[in-house]
């Protein structure tokens, strides 16, 4: 750039330099952020291995979980009951198995139909505003007046609580945290600048609630998820430990700690502990994955 | 006389995660005691950093690396934390820009004032009040007693900025140092604003260092100017000839960025000197001369020696092998720079000369008011904010209307009126010839193609998680345009013509510098390829050399796609520089609207004038000759606006007369200069008289 000629037009063609380093996605910056974090990936470990031990487990260590056998009865750990059995006479680390994979069904099930309808709701609520957000927001305020817990027995008293069953229940009363924390948001988003611009170019209000408002609190949606799957867990095995849980011979993993608890005074502690930690990890490893998503997400929009 | 503030060789790095930002490079000032310097140079530069590393307020990772900085005898670089809470606050003191953030909302102004007094001083509760009350009188507050009470959210921008300087004076400091203090506030009330700061000057006999990136605040006030670009001081002088006869290339530059210096009455429209390219990136500084890769007389040397710091005479220093201008030769600062190359003059508003009298777009008794609503779910209506009152204009095709006035004046509610994101209280907006209130919802969305709006913050206004490619197709999308590589090309083709690379596309918005980001707006923006632009304050975040490269642009655009622009601004320059015709907003009023110069040379209304006025000229001789004058006093309310004339309460002329009755538009030219004042600063033209009395109807 010599002894540039000054001439009209090129110099204000000047387009400057970009960047220099290579474009990357959206992605790959917010997993690069991700993966610094090492409790996540602890997290991460962890989900993994319980969500193996209880899908791929069965196929491995096959035991008999619909019969009862009341001669092998609270058998205390050792040679083919690696953690014994129940009362049933279940071996309580195949129990432990087929219970997991319902736990975490109903967790992420749950905890997916909760986040999908709280954020539609809450988005739809936020971006309208006035007597829309209002009524809307009235429902949302007066389901929950109603603790969470009542509810659920209520609705799983009247029906027989299948899986499928517990986890509409459950997606019922968790949604409604997840739709106020949207509203919440799309408040703030719905007067971004924009969203201001996509008007003037002439878009309705569903591409402003799907194509900007909900994409951009996809970090608090997410991470809001994330939380939700450990609920849905804490409230299953809840509603597992009043007996209102799952049906035997299925069980879950609240229903498993329930049963343990009736022989507590006998000493029975492997009807209590296996699920009892399954339980602690799983929930622990969900928090640290929604801890690191949330930094995930706010740091990769930055110039790193 | 020994220097007040010596600093010698200062280094101030910052850290980041993965590179380190050599923000300040051995920079060298000095400041006598009462003496005012200005630090101006473009973001980035280092000018808040240099203040903030005299002050040891450095962003986290920041610390001072090497040199020293001596006040009044003790080196306050090498001095402990706790010592320095001593000089902070009371050796010198700090106004930041702006002033609701750096005010504590829990706490009355007075407690606040009265702390630094009780810190540095150990008063005692009442004495510390007493003195915040004594200081706010002297900044200016009215009825300080009262005010010591209040909180920072019951008083306005202006009030608030008061208040910080009577927090940074309580403790009487030898030197203020002032960090842009005025940038976040109203022509009007920064003009307010300088002034007290100058007067305190006088009255207290402290130095200032006035850091801004604005050349016209810094003429006016300081005895002494040092340009900074990428962290090393490039040139320092005293004010008068660093404007007179600027000896750095870089220094030339910004001037001939400036708008004011390219628009004036008898020689048109010149086009706007840009410097090319971007500041470099200080994590890793370029070898040589840091602005060799913009300079356009940058030689071989320039690129791998670094010079130092020559005296030019007359204590005169500037950092450059080839500077430009003459030793000791002192131009007439009116006369343009001997380096300028000659240009072609542009006809007046773009292509005023295509501009047909056909009007694009005519706005009639446009009236919005914004109803103030309590209660959550009743929404009981308790009052009504007056936002655009009475306001008509036209547009005529291809050309450029300028729309002006203090912040909220109504303006923008103007310009999202006409782009349809506001529904009119009444009067009728004609775009095209359609009347937009005729429209039905359907047929208003078609329209989006006809206006387009520009944002002031291009950044905020693209989806963050979106590509360019993404952000550019939306338009297209929502109006069914094209087959999607009909969208590609089309895409890649408006990115070419606002200069950005096509590998532009594949990037996010915060990949770009603030201009790059307004090139885009601009292209998002005639993506549909619209008649009109509606552009709200497109250059006032950005930098001189940046706003020059954009406006530039926006004439290119205008000519080759003779489009319509409706320039909202505050910043009378600009849109001087930009309009073909002013309109001069008040308080949701259309007080003089005109041709541009016009209004700009012959004003009519006291409030063009007044305006004219405060908006600070980079011309020493010019900005110390109009001492007080300008417009005084705060923007009244838009709930409850004045009777009659709304600028009554400011106007330095005011009567009765204007309390009681409102003064109607009326011509002062035949060619189309109407204003709206009972006591116009001149009469109308003798052949306005003569049409009006003959009763030919003046058409706006």
């Amino acid at each position: 750039m010599t002894a540039t000629t000054p001439t009209a037009t090129p110099e204000a063609r000047a387009p400057g330099a970009l960047p220099a380093s290579k474009p990357r996605s959206m992605f790959a910056r917010g997993l690069e952020v991700f993966l610094e974090n090492k409790l996540a990936l602890v997290g991460v470990t962890i989900l993994v291995l319980i969500a193996g031990f209880c899908f791929i487990g069965p196929l491995v260590y096959h035991t008999d979980q619909t019969h009862v056998n009341l001669a092998n009865e609270n058998l205390p750990p050792g040679p083919g009951h690696p953690l014994g059995t129940d009362q049933n006479g279940y071996d309580v680390l195949g129990r432990l198995m087929v219970a997991g994979q319902i736990s975490l069904e109903v967790g992420l099930a749950a905890a997916i139909i909760a986040t999908a309808v709280g954020t539609v709701w809450g988005a739809i609520s936020g971006y309208f505003g006035g007597v829309t957000d209002a009524v809307m927001m009235r429902l949302v305020d007066a389901m929950l007046a109603i603790p969470t817990l009542f509810l659920a027995l209520v609705i799983v008293s009247m029906f027989p609580p299948t899986e499928i069953e517990i986890i509409l229940v459950i997606a019922l009363t968790s949604w409604l945290t997840t739709s106020r924390l949207i509203r919440g948001e799309a408040l703030s988003l719905r007067v971004r600048d924009y969203v201001q611009a996509m008007r003037v170019m002439g878009g309705g209000s569903g591409r402003a609630v799907f194509r900007h408002i909900a994409p951009n609190a996809v970090g608090t949606i997410i991470v809001n998820a994330t939380f939700q799957v450990a609920d849905a867990i804490l409230l299953v095995v809840a509603l597992s430990y009043l007996g209102l849980g799952i049906r035997p011979p299925q069980t879950d993993w609240g229903g498993m700690l329930n049963q343990g608890l009736n022989a507590v005074y006998d000493g029975y502690w492997w009807q209590i502990f296996p699920a009892g930690i399954a339980i602690i990890l799983v929930v622990v490893a969900i928090n640290f994955i929604g801890d690191a998503l949330r930094d995930a997400f706010e740091v990769r929009l930055q110039r790193r | 006389m020994a220097p007040l503030l010596d600093i010698q060789d200062l280094h101030t790095e910052i850290r980041l995660r993965r590179a380190t930002v050599h923000a300040i490079d051995g920079v060298n000032l000095q400041v006598a005691p009462g003496e005012c310097l200005g630090i101006v140079g473009e973001s980035g530069s280092g000018k808040t950093m240099t203040a903030l590393s005299i002050m040891r307020l450095l962003p986290s990772g920041g610390h001072i690396t090497a040199g020293q900085i001596h006040v009044d005898g003790t080196d306050i670089a090498a001095l402990s934390e706790e010592k320095m809470d001593q000089v902070r606050g009371n050796l010198i003191g700090m106004i930041f820009q702006d002033p609701l953030t750096s005010l504590n909302p829990t706490w009355t102004i007075g407690d606040q004032i009265a702390e630094s007094v009780r810190l540095h001083r150990g008063a005692s509760k009442e004495q510390a009040l007493k003195r915040a009350v004594e200081v706010l009188g002297l900044v200016g507050m009215p009825r300080p007693a009262e005010r010591v009470g209040n909180y920072p959210h019951q008083l306005s921008g202006g009030m608030r900025q008061r208040v910080m300087i009577a927090m940074a004076l309580a403790c009487e400091p030898k030197l203020l140092i002032a960090d842009e203090p005025t940038t976040a506030l109203d022509v009007t009330i920064q003009k307010q604003i300088l002034e007290l700061i100058d007067s305190l000057r006088h009255k207290l006999g402290m130095a200032v260092i006035l850091v801004t990136h604005d050349l016209g605040v810094i003429a006016g006030r300081a005895d002494r100017v040092a340009v900074m670009y990428a962290g090393r001081i490039v040139e320092t002088t005293t004010t008068e000839r660093l404007f007179e006869n600027p000896r750095h290339p870089y220094t030339e530059a910004l001037f001939e960025a400036l708008p004011e210096k390219a628009a004036d009455e008898a020689a048109g429209i010149k086009r706007l000197y840009n410097i090319p390219g971007q500041p470099p990136d200080l994590t890793v500084p370029p070898p040589g001369c840091k602005f060799a890769p913009r300079c356009r007389y940058a030689q071989a040397k320039c690129k791998e020696t670094e010079p130092s710091l020559t005296e030019g005479g007359a204590s005169h220093e500037f950092r450059c092998f080839f500077p430009v201008g003459n030793v000791e030769e002192v131009k007439d600062p009116g006369a343009p720079y001997a380096s300028v190359p000659p240009q072609q003059p542009e006809a007046a508003g773009g292509n005023g000369a295509r501009a047909t009298d056909a009007p694009l777009l005519r706005v009639d008794h446009l009236v919005k008011n914004f109803t103030v609503t309590s209660g959550a779910v009743l929404q009981r209506k308790v009052g009504q904010v007056s936002a655009v009152a009475d306001v008509s204009f036209t547009i005529p095709k291809g050309s450029t209307f300028g729309l002006v006035g203090e912040s909220g004046c109504g303006k923008t509610t103007i310009g999202r009126l006409i782009v349809g994101l506001e529904k009119p209280s009444a009067g009728s907006i004609v775009l095209g010839g359609k009347d937009l209130a005729d429209m039905s919802s359907r047929e208003r969305r078609r329209n989006s193609r006809m206006v387009q709006l520009m944002f002031q913050d291009s950044y905020a206004s693209m989806d963050p998680r979106m590509r360019v490619a993404t952000i550019l197709r939306e338009p297209m999308v929502i109006q069914h345009v094209g087959s999607r590589s009909e969208q590609q090309k089309r895409i890649a083709a408006m990115l070419d013509e606002v200069g950005l690379p096509a590998a532009a596309a594949e990037r996010y918005p915060h990949e770009f510098s603030g201009g790059q980001r307004q090139r885009l707006g601009l292209a998002r923006a005639l993506m549909l390829r619209p008649s009109m632009i509606v552009a709200d304050e497109p250059v006032s975040a950005l930098d001189v050399s940046i706003q020059a490269q954009i406006l530039n642009l926006m004439r290119d655009l205008q000519r080759e796609h003779s489009l319509t622009y409706l320039f909202i601004s505050h910043d009378l320059s600009v849109v001087r520089y930009m309009s073909s015709a002013i309109g001069v907003m008040y308080l949701g009023k259309l007080v003089e609207v005109g041709p541009a110069s016009d209004v700009y040379f012959r004003p009519v209304h006291p409030y063009t004038r007044g305006l004219i006025d405060t908006v600070p000229v980079a011309d020493p001789s010019l900005e110390r000759a109009k001492e007080h004058q300008g417009v005084r006093g705060e923007l009244p309310s838009a709930v409850a606006p004045p009777s009659g004339c709304r600028f009554r309460t400011r106007c330095p002329y005011a009567q009765d007369l204007c309390a009681a009755q409102e003064p109607p538009l009326r011509p002062f030219t035949t060619g189309g200069h109407l204003a709206a004042c009972h006591f116009p600063l001149r009469q109308p033209d003798a052949d306005v008289e003569r049409e009006v009395a003959t009763g030919t109807e003046q058409t706006a």
